[in-house]
């Protein structure tokens, strides 16, 4: 079993073993399709195209990369409200992710979750959560749910549940990690570590925070790995997602990453330090595995130029779709209320009479007066 | 008297509190060195320090939860939860702790702590992050739940709140802080429980709190010019709830009509209808109406979130519509 050591393993073996130039190229695609969607979401929500909360993938690409190509279709996904690339590397497509950014009706969530609420069932990803640490318990049972399809075993499906460092310090988390060691759940919880939740360093929040060693109190194996690398986080997804099939082991994943931006689209990142935005910037992932995949001789900078340049493509007529694409209607307001149709729920709009009095019953009529 | 916005208000009140009394300290998410997701604490960790001005890890139970504690060996806490909708990961504490322990045990230790939280939506933050939850708090004996609508309230019913013994929920509205006001200069202790007239008339009662207020002031400045004297009744405080005002109001024009921002079934203006029945009902002459959000969780989209939720123009016609079925002319 790998215990808990905080060696991170490195991405260069991997890439050297077994691993074609054709894959390779495909995670420099999708690290760029994931740049360009984010920055093109920046702007639209400078342009007001979007609302509410919009928290971007900036900086943490290798990572999503590296675990999206870990997990198999057929596990489940359940991810916190950063979750444009997990989106868009999972398959959901960068156009409905683009229309439920602007709130539309052809959004992957219909327009009624907005950026941090996507989700796709047949995906397998269960969704983008907003309340920190929302996700996890549900993760925990969809994993006990696998274990009542079948048995542990190399073909088994297993759940992968995301969360930031910050969120490893609400209670939901100590609980479900206890569930799944006391009930050999399939399931790996990654926790991005980009070091900050909102303004906070994790030192300041986690008082064990080498986060990966946080299961101990529930046995509970863990690793680190670095973020920005896309094959080590490949490599250690899918080790610890062959413990939960094979084992039913659950274990903890500490990916150490970069938040290249502020918290949210808003947050202009002020309390951080110069040292700590350069390092920032120093550690992008996406120049690095441009430059070691031309080291390498699997790009030239004309094929990487072209990846790019079709990235922008996508996001371009992505952006024209969402544009495109029919608000919700209003009429539609209460269609997924209930699963089910419900008697005497109320659809009524704001101001609407409550109860309708029939006109042709005149009840207990009042005094001519009225008053007395 | 001096113009300031709500928040600042807030801001002032903090910091002029801790200055009277070193029990008092802030504890929450972000609102040290990041200021406040709302700034309403900016300047105050650089003034006090860390030891009353503590930021804590994400953990709305614990640290809520902490608050009581320090409330029990007689401190003041003043936690500061990003939103309501957060409150709900330490409902427990709140409830089954905060809300109890001076009743359970017999009288011995009071709990004198304030729990600051925004409520409200109209910012497409979604179904989770756009909730009107203050009413499940106003149901519990045992805490207090105050709602002021305007920067002067905030400066008096805060104070109010963080010398009062008991726990106190002290509701803000995200749409309420860049809002400016004239505030009262020098210490300004408010009485929690107390309705105001937020505007005298004399044909309809608009009852409403927190941000609904606002647009209630505003709906009543439109009626003005139309001849139609419409009285606002602004709460304030959700428990105690003042319903001699309400009523007193009602009894003089009649017509009642409540703003809420919360969901209308089980909501605010459902215990404002059942007051008015019983302490006004030889006076109405319409049923009592409710302008509320639409019952579902609140869409992300803007066309969809617009409908969802109560305006003014709802309200408008709301008032409208009591009007013409007591066949009201001026
Ligand atoms: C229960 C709860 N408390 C507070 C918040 C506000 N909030 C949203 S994100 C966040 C920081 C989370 O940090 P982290 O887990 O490190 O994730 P990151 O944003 O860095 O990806 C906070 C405090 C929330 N959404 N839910
Ligand atoms: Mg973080």
């Amino acid at each position: 079993m790998s215990g808990s050591t905080g060696s991170p393993t490195t991405g260069r073996a991997a890439a050297a073993g077994g691993v074609t130039p054709e894959t390779l190229k495909d995670y420099y695609a999708q690290m760029v399709l994931i740049r360009s969607f984010e920055l093109r979401a920046s702007e639209m929500y400078q342009r007001a195209k979007i609302g509410g909360y919009c928290h971007l993938n900036l900086g943490e690409e290798a990572t999503v990369v590296g675990l999206m190509a870990a997990l198999r279709p057929s596990d489940y996904l359940f991810t916190t409200y950063r979750d444009h690339g997990y989106a868009l590397s999972r398959g959901l497509g960068a156009g409905r992710i683009m229309a439920e950014l602007f709130g539309k009706a052809t959004g992957v969530s219909g327009g009624r979750g907005g950026s941090m609420h996507l989700f796709d069932q047949k995906a397998r990803m269960l969704g983008g959560y907003g309340i920190v640490g929302g996700q996890i318990p549900p993760a925990t049972g969809a994993a006990l749910a696998l274990t009542y399809r079948g048995g542990p075993g190399p073909e088994a499906e297993a759940v992968m549940c995301l969360m930031g460092d910050g969120t490893t310090n609400i209670g939901a988390f100590h609980e479900s990690l206890n569930l799944a060691a006391l009930w050999h759940l399939p399931i790996v919880y990654v926790i991005i570590n980009n070091q900050l939740g909102m303004g906070t360093p994790v030192e300041k929040a986690a008082a064990e925070p080498e986060l990966y060693k946080r299961g101990c109190s529930y046995r509970m194996p863990g690793v680190r790995v670095h973020g920005g690398d896309v094959m080590a986080v490949r490599e250690a997804a899918a080790a610890a997602l062959d413990l939960a099939r094979t084992q039913r082991q659950p274990s903890i994943l500490e990916a150490m990453s970069y938040r290249l931006r502020g918290h949210s689209v808003v947050d202009p990142a002020k309390y951080r330090s110069q040292e700590d935005t350069q390092q920032a910037r120093d550690e992008d992932p996406v120049p690095a595995f441009r430059a070691q995949l031309i080291e390498s001789g699997v790009l030239d900078d004309d094929s990487a130029t072209a990846i790019e340049a079709d990235a922008e493509r996508q996001v371009a007529a992505a952006v024209a779709f969402a544009d495109e694409s029919p608000d919700p209607e209003v009429a539609d307001l209460f269609v997924h209320a209930y699963a089910t149709p419900v008697a005497g729920t109320p659809h009524r709009l704001p101001g609407d009479p409550v109860i309708s009095v029939p006109a042709d019953d005149p009840g207990d009529v009042p005094d001519e007066g009225g008053r007395s | 008297m001096s113009e300031m916005t709500y928040r600042e208000a807030l801001r002032s009140t903090l910091r002029r509190e801790m200055q009277r009394d070193d029990s008092v300290v802030l504890l929450g998410e972000e609102i040290g060195v990041f200021e406040g997701s709302y700034k309403i604490t900016s300047g105050l960790l650089a003034e006090f320090g860390e030891t009353r001005v503590r930021d804590t890890p994400i953990a709305e139970e614990g640290f809520i939860g902490a608050g009581i504690g320090m409330a029990m060996l007689g401190m003041r806490p003043v936690v500061e939860v990003m939103t309501i909708n957060f409150t709900l990961l330490a409902i427990d504490q709140i409830v089954n702790h905060a809300a109890k322990i001076y009743a359970m045990f017999g009288g011995q230790v009071a709990v004198p702590m304030v729990i600051r939280t925004p409520g409200g939506g109209g910012q497409q933050l979604a179904a989770t992050h756009s909730q009107n939850l203050e009413v499940w708090y106003a149901h519990v004996p045992g805490l207090k739940v105050v709602a002021p609508s305007n920067p002067a309230d905030a400066k008096a019913l805060l104070t109010a709140s963080i010398r009062d013994d008991d726990p106190v929920l002290f509701l803000e509205n995200l749409a309420l802080y860049n809002t400016k006001g004239e505030v009262p200069d020098g210490e300004q202790v408010g009485e929690i429980g107390k309705a105001a007239v937020a505007k005298p008339g004399t044909d309809v009662t608009v009852v409403s709190y927190s941000r609904a207020t606002l647009i209630a002031l505003e709906v009543a400045r439109q009626f003005e010019k139309q001849g139609v004297s419409v009285e606002v009744v602004d709460l304030r405080s959700l428990r105690p709830l003042d319903r001699e005002t309400v009523c007193a109001s009602v009894r003089k024009t009649s017509r009642a009509v409540v703003l809420e921002d919360d969901w209308l079934t089980y909501g605010v203006g459902a215990e404002l209808a059942a007051t008015i029945q019983e302490g006004a009902f030889d006076y109405l002459d319409a049923p009592v109406r409710r302008v509320a959000a639409a019952e579902i969780p609140l869409p992300y989209a803007k066309p969809l979130e617009n409908a969802a939720l109560p305006t003014a123009d709802d309200l408008t016609k709301v008032i409208n519509e009591v009007l013409d079925a007591t066949r009201f002319t001026g």
